[in-house]
């Protein structure tokens, strides 16, 4: 028996951003994997839910008349990790979010709750970020779009204001045409834990292979919220693909993140952490764009 | 607390529960349904000794609200078994190959094998360390659980081709 106060029962988007503007105190209830554990742990006892797990409204992943990708935010990590549309177009998102957890987490938990939690570690936050992703926020005034870069607002802290709901998660053509991304994970072990860092690149090179034309890399705990590190990608423009642009990224990814200590990790091997998987997911990005490092 | 009817098919069988709403899966299984493979092991979906297949998937009972079940399609390890109780070959083959020591885990691992046994495409033992990396054993060392897993699937899929 979980020791929650009461549970609202959304069974529409309107209903459920209307008990969100009725109970702001209420946690929407996704998959539950992180809140009803704290539940269990004590720390959310006695909170009030608003169950919206039921919504098939908010499930399933689309490509938009504009070419837009639209993952809805109930969607499972292994339905995101399996979907057609996702492999051929963001497989760094299916093998990031297959990073997470063991088979049953991956089957509970949803995308929406990975980013809604706000939590630097969220396996799925650094590619989306660094795939400029927007959000589509739903309240009983309408909905807003955010670029996800935006929403973080502290470790935990998001912005959902009063009566809103994450309703879309969506990846522009633009950003995800030509691209080709790597996800580096670095944990104690291989499944059922947090990444002790996490760095996604994607890369567009120019027609010779030869050059960056576009690079994007964000990183997860190398900083109190996912971040990207906008030095690395605008240095990295324009680049030729060699070992030198490996350490220029790796270098300049210094610059932008801002790791701490904890029972994890120290901050110096956070540091070590954040060059060395800056040179190894740029280099499996490149190589998978087609490109040679040095050829 | 509010109570609540809950229908669902349960090792093939349509049943309808009278749960309280704050009740995991795990508690209904248990509790309401006396399925006592369902193991309250860790409660909070580390260790996979809860691991039932929701509409053909794996998932922690734990950590799965019995609410949500309504509609579902849910097999236990119960479920397995044949009319006249006989166990299926993916339980002989974990005691053939002793992957069971105390047992505790066993019912979870089972569950969680079911999509690679299956599966038709063959896995390799590290493919089969990844489908069962939700569930903990701290006696057998893995190595025989994995054996079991990958015979059965083995097993099968000559069945299927002779």
């Amino acid at each position: 028996m979980y020791n929650f106060n009461n549970l609202y029962e959304a069974k529409s988007v309107a209903e459920a951003v209307e008990l969100k503007a009725l109970h702001p105190e209420a946690l929407i209830l996704a998959g539950g994997s992180d809140i009803l554990i704290k539940i269990r742990e004590g720390k959310l006892a006695g909170c009030d839910l608003i169950n919206i797990y039921g919504l098939d409204e908010l499930r399933g992943i689309c490509v938009e008349d504009d070419g837009a990708i639209l993952i809805r935010p109930l969607t499972s990590f292994t339905d995101v990790s399996i979907s057609s549309v996702i492999k051929a177009h963001i497989p760094v998102l299916g093998e990031a979010m297959s990073q997470i957890g063991g088979p049953q987490v991956r089957n509970i938990g949803t995308i929406g709750g990975n980013i809604c939690n706000g939590v630097t570690s969220a396996d799925s936050a650094t590619t989306l970020k660094a795939y400029d992703a927007t959000l589509e926020i739903a309240s009983a005034h309408g909905t807003r779009v955010l670029p996800y870069t935006e929403f973080n607002l502290g470790p935990g802290k998001v912005d959902l204001r009063e009566g809103e709901i994450l309703t879309g998660i969506r990846i522009a053509k633009e950003s995800y045409d030509r691209t080709y991304g790597f996800y580096t994970k670095y944990a104690m072990r291989k499944a059922m834990d947090i990444a002790t860092l996490g760095c996604s690149v994607n890369v567009r090179l120019t027609q010779d292979k030869r050059r960056i034309e576009r690079l994007r890399i964000a990183f997860g705990v190398a900083a109190p919220i996912p971040i990207r590190a906008l030095s690395a990608e605008e240095a990295a423009v324009n680049q030729s693909v060699d070992e030198a642009l490996l350490e220029l990224v790796a270098q300049e990814s210094i610059k932008d993140v801002n790791p701490r200590t904890s029972w994890r990790a120290s901050k110096e091997f956070r540091l070590q952490l954040v060059k060395e998987l800056a040179r190894r997911s740029t280099k499996a990005a490149i190589e998978r764009a087609g490109g040679t490092i040095n050829g | 607390m509010a109570n609540r009817e809950i229908q669902c098919t349960v090792n093939g069988k349509k049943r309808t529960f009278l749960i309280d709403v704050r009740s995991s899966l795990s508690d209904m299984l248990r509790g309401n349904a006396g399925l006592d493979s369902i193991k309250h092991g860790c409660d909070v979906g580390e260790c996979g000794a809860c691991t039932v297949l929701i509409d053909g998937r794996p998932f922690n009972s734990c950590i799965y609200l019995a609410i949500w079940a309504e509609g579902k399609t849910i097999v236990t390890l119960e479920g397995l078994s044949d009319i006249k109780g006989a166990i299926s070959d993916i339980q002989q083959a974990f005691i053939d190959e002793g992957a069971v020591q105390c047992g505790i885990c066993t019912p979870g691992f089972i569950m969680a094998s079911i999509p690679i046994i299956e599966s038709e495409r063959p896995s390799t033992r590290e493919e089969i360390r990844r489908q069962i990396a939700g569930n903990l054993c701290r006696c057998t060392g893995y190595e025989n659980i994995v054996t079991a897993i990958e015979k059965t699937q083995q097993r099968r899929i000559a069945e299927k081709q002779s």
